[in-house]
């Protein structure tokens, strides 16, 4: 069944906005996604009917937003099929989630001359972590190439696993290239060697149904807002066997056992990964966002997905002097797509789209070493989510011929 | 006056600065050179390298490199221009005009003559999100000054 885009805009006030006077366009999404009316208004319905702190609280209201994020948290276990909500830990993002892992397990577990796999495609957020963490315990950090078309290959990264390999942490989705990544294979070839894996899933999870116990993977790592859930809400999954054997990676109120004034024991899962007052309104409108996100199912969203990137690829592929990133096939690519117009800086392109009404995002895209790999500053990047249509990518298309006559850009200069 | 859309893109991308944007004349780098900079921004990922030849106390050669969109390449380039032939102190004196023009909203008319052609860079003004763009070769002027004369 097709996807009742009109149905679903009408949930979002935002994209009937208009921005310097022309209808907003948003290609923006995997920096962050615009927010449906059921998100914000359970945001707006907790704040004004059940606001409280979590945990220990006797009165009513405690109680009651105690539950509600338990039962948040139950609904996202569910939602990616982690085996017990416990295994869910709530951080403020990805890069928190990764940075745990990187200190919580790799502080504990990495010796020196130990080796962290990671990929050359890297956001930064799964790569400086590491960095970090190589440089505190003298582990080595090791990189695996992507291929030329920016895809991942379990063959290539075999080539990169040693006895010294203790994780291996990569992107399941370039956010830079928009490649899919064979997430079971690099997981299982993890395993086969006695490393961990760890998955950038913030590219991932808000767009393809998600199965951690089918992937096979030990951690994955998304955030609420990159799926129509509010800012400041992010998840580390984590195998329960692993989780229960880190240290704590904040200490602080909620994640002790028993305190005295020189020691501490430390609470059970996942309190023990949640120091401190978490974002408990972030935290419930996120498992309405899940709702929403199940209520339309992955099957529609994917396809969706996919008519509106094969139109994009189209539009940029038909203009002369534009270049474009990433795999060839569609079938290795999801909703996001780099493109460079000439010689053209991407601030500039993101100008031009701009007065057009088209958010896209210009520059490196957290993903330094991957544009210095392909000699380029940055590039102009669209990203789509069941809520854009094929007339907006007219505008979109509107606006990058714009972009070329603008700074005349021609074939033969 | 509001603008909006095409009219607002010409404010911002004016003739002039797409010709300083496309224009080698102080692209390069100054051999020798006695006054070194260098400078990103980290968010967009623009670089400027700048060399000058320092001959008695004067500016007598401005080069810059590095890359980065039309604003601050067309920037970089007028301030290559303006700043030859300047003392230290006037260069100085310069980039305080040229920021307290695009940070404090000084009017256009305030900036000194050898700035003449920075005016072009009025239209940024209305983009809060580019004025960093306009202004990195200038704060690594600043930071090259300083060094100097620490």
């Amino acid at each position: 069944m097709p996807l009742d885009v009109e149905k679903i805009r009408r949930d979002f006030p935002i994209l009937g906005r208009a921005v310097r006077g022309k209808p907003l366009v948003y290609l923006d999404n995997a920096a962050t996604t615009q927010k449906p009316r059921q998100v914000v208004e359970l945001l707006a319905h907790f704040y004004g009917l059940h606001n409280a702190n979590i945990h220990r609280g006797v009165h009513t209201l405690s109680g009651e937003a105690t539950k509600l994020v338990d039962r948040a948290r139950g609904k996202i276990a569910r939602f990616i099929n982690a085996p017990k909500p416990q295994t869910i830990v709530f951080t403020r993002n990805t890069t928190e989630a990764i940075n745990l892992v990187a200190r919580a397990w790799g502080e504990r577990c990495l010796k020196a001359g130990d080796e962290i796999l990671l990929t050359d495609i890297e956001h930064h957020s799964n790569l400086v972590p590491w960095q970090m963490l190589a440089q505190r315990a003298g582990a080595k950090l090791c990189f695996v190439e992507s291929e030329p078309d920016g895809t991942l290959s379990a063959e290539t990264a075999r080539r990169h696993f040693t006895a010294r390999t203790r994780i291996f942490a990569f992107t399941a989705l370039s956010n830079a290239l928009g490649s899919v990544s064979p997430v079971g294979p690099l997981a299982a070839l993890a395993r086969e060697y006695g490393a961990l894996s760890l998955v950038d899933g913030a590219q991932w999870v808000p767009h393809r149904p998600t199965d951690v116990q089918a992937l096979g993977c030990d951690f994955l790592a998304f955030s609420a807002h990159k799926m129509f859930g509010p800012t400041g809400v992010g998840v580390l999954y984590g195998r329960e066997d692993l989780l229960e054997a880190m240290d704590p990676f904040l200490g602080g109120g909620d994640m002790i056992s028993e305190v005295w004034l020189d020691r501490a024991t430390y609470n059970e899962l996942p309190y023990k990964f949640e120091a401190g007052t978490p974002d408990i309104g972030g935290i419930i409108a996120f498992g309405a966002a899940v709702d929403y996100l199940a209520a339309i199912g992955f099957e529609d969203i994917g396809r969706h997905e996919r008519l509106l990137s094969e139109r994009l690829l189209d539009i940029l592929r038909c203009e002369a002097e534009v270049a474009v990133y990433g795999p060839r096939r569609i079938e290795d690519r999801g909703g996001v797509v780099s493109f460079n117009v000439g010689d053209v800086h991407p601030h500039d392109v993101g100008q031009i789209f701009d007065a057009e009404g088209v958010a896209i995002r210009v520059g490196h895209h957290c993903c330094q070493p991957l544009m210095r790999k392909l000699n380029i500053p940055g590039t102009a990047r669209a990203s789509v989510y069941a809520y854009n249509t094929l007339p907006e990518l007219e505008a979109f298309a509107k606006a990058l011929r714009k972009a070329k006559e603008f700074f005349r850009v021609t074939s033969a200069r | 006056m509001t603008l909006e859309g095409d009219a607002e893109l010409q404010d911002l991308y004016r003739d002039v600065l797409i010709d300083y944007f496309r224009s080698t004349a102080h692209k390069g780098v100054a051999e020798p050179a006695n006054l070194r900079g260098r400078g990103a921004n980290p968010i967009c990922g623009d670089e400027v390298e700048l060399t000058a030849a320092v001959e008695d106390g004067r500016l007598s050669k401005v080069r810059f490199s590095g890359h980065g969109c039309v604003i601050s390449q067309a920037s970089s380039a007028m301030m290559a221009e303006a700043l030859e032939g300047k003392t230290l102190e006037e260069a100085r004196k310069l980039a305080g005009a040229f920021k307290a023009f695009m940070l404090e909203g000084a009017p256009a008319a305030a900036l000194p003559e050898e700035l003449d052609e920075v005016r072009s860079l009025d239209g940024v003004r209305r983009f809060p999100v580019r004025i960093k763009c306009s202004l990195l070769a200038w704060n690594v002027l600043i930071q090259a000054l300083e060094e100097r004369q620490s």
